[in-house]
């Protein structure tokens, strides 16, 4: 009997949580999908096709930087214009711009929320609600603002090559250290 | 085997409700100081007024001194009431930091914001802190405790007060109030869309 008990809670724990702990480093991202950009701006940087969803992989660069952040979240406002100025020095480096791609993600945040954001920061790159928390939920609700780093291979594999909760120390510190988790300082 | 089945059946009843959490998005500017209650009853109060009404005058003390009335803003502005039910809990950290980023919305509607809630001043202090600097004035409603809360019908048999939202015309009068699931954050939109249609 206490080895049923055993069993069962272990099972029930994995399937309650298994897929909702903070992604880890070296692994891949859960199954999200989100739905394609109306904004044809937002499609065309991210190299998307007109399809009604999309799943991060398939964004058309070798390295994509999530944010996840809340409209809600005094942390993400204060850091809102640096993340742009991110955004700008890849955008404005020739070698960078099709290899690196930027994109936001509010949590539990709505559309009117995630637009009211974008507005008010004046936004540069993708930002995509998460009304329900659904994406919030598959990534282990994590605390705001939680910054992931994606490689993504040839063969159209990926894998997470960063994970952390907040410390974004400016653009270039920032940059600096994706280009150097990521490889692509190496490939350069 | 019918035994053991009515075992596992009572299992996964006890574990889904051990392990059913609320949703919520906390920012990390609050880091590990916010309490979790966990899932509360959505709404634990009865209505004293509705939409239609004069609103209830009070005169509360604010965060950063002095009191506030609502009667002085009678023929002067619309007033938006966000009653949120405690500091130092998830979803009520993430509700104002969000407002305070829409002044320009308020402004646009001629409407001012008055944040309640049923703390004290030194617990608003340190908690609004934790916000940034914020736009509109944080007013107390602890002693007699809960009193404005109760006198709108949103104060919670726990002394919590509801997370409640009143808009109130410049004539005085009630337009719309808004008694949300208190596990859950209202949406801007619902806010938004009633102050538009107010008089400005």
């Amino acid at each position: 009997m206490v080895a049923t008990v055993a069993i069962f809670l272990a099972l029930f724990h994995y399937l309650a949580f298994g897929s909702n702990m903070p992604p880890v480093k070296g692994g891949e991202l859960p199954e999200i999908k989100i739905t394609v950009p109306q904004n044809a701006t937002d499609k065309s940087y991210l190299g998307l096709e007109s399809s009604r969803f999309f799943k991060i992989p398939q964004i058309k660069a070798r390295v994509v930087i999530i944010e996840i952040f809340s409209m809600y979240c005094p942390y993400c406002q204060k850091e809102a214009p640096e993340i742009n100025r991110l955004y700008s020095i890849i955008e404005g480096n020739p070698d960078l711009k099709d290899k690196i791609k930027l994109i936001g993600i509010g949590a539990g945040n709505s559309y009117f929320e995630v637009e009211v954001y974008k507005k008010k920061y004046n936004v540069p790159f993708p930002l995509f609600p998460d009304d329900d928390f659904s994406i919030h939920k598959c990534i282990g609700e994590v605390r705001t603002p939680y910054f992931l780093g994606v490689k993504i291979n040839d063969d159209g594999t990926h894998r997470i090559f960063y994970s952390q909760l907040g410390k974004f120390k400016g653009a270039e510190p920032f940059l600096e250290l994706m280009l150097q988790v990521s490889g692509l300082k190496l490939e350069r | 085997m019918k035994k053991h089945g009515k075992f596992i059946v009572t299992l996964s009843v006890i574990s889904i409700f051990l392990y059913s959490t609320t949703v919520f998005c906390l920012s990390d500017a609050f880091k590990n100081n916010i309490y979790n209650p966990g899932s509360l009853k959505p709404i634990d109060s009865i209505l004293k007024v509705t939409v239609g009404d004069i609103a209830p005058d009070f005169s509360l003390p604010v965060v950063l001194g002095g009191r506030i009335s609502l009667d002085q803003y009678r023929w002067k502005k619309n007033v938006v009431l966000s009653f949120v039910p405690a500091a130092w809990t998830p979803v009520c950290s993430d509700q104002w930091p969000g407002y305070n980023i829409v002044k320009d919305i308020f402004d646009k509607n001629d409407a001012i914001l008055l944040g309640i809630t049923v703390d004290n001043i030194p617990t608003l202090f340190a908690w609004t802190n934790q916000m940034g600097k914020l736009w509109f004035p944080v007013l107390s409603d602890f002693w007699p405790h809960g009193s404005v809360a109760d006198r709108y019908g949103v104060l919670r048999s726990d002394g919590l007060s509801e997370r409640a939202i009143f808009v109130i015309d410049k004539k005085g009068i009630i337009r719309y109030i808004g008694v949300n699931d208190i596990n859950k954050r209202p949406r801007l939109e619902i806010l938004v869309k009633e102050l538009e249609r107010l008089e400005k």
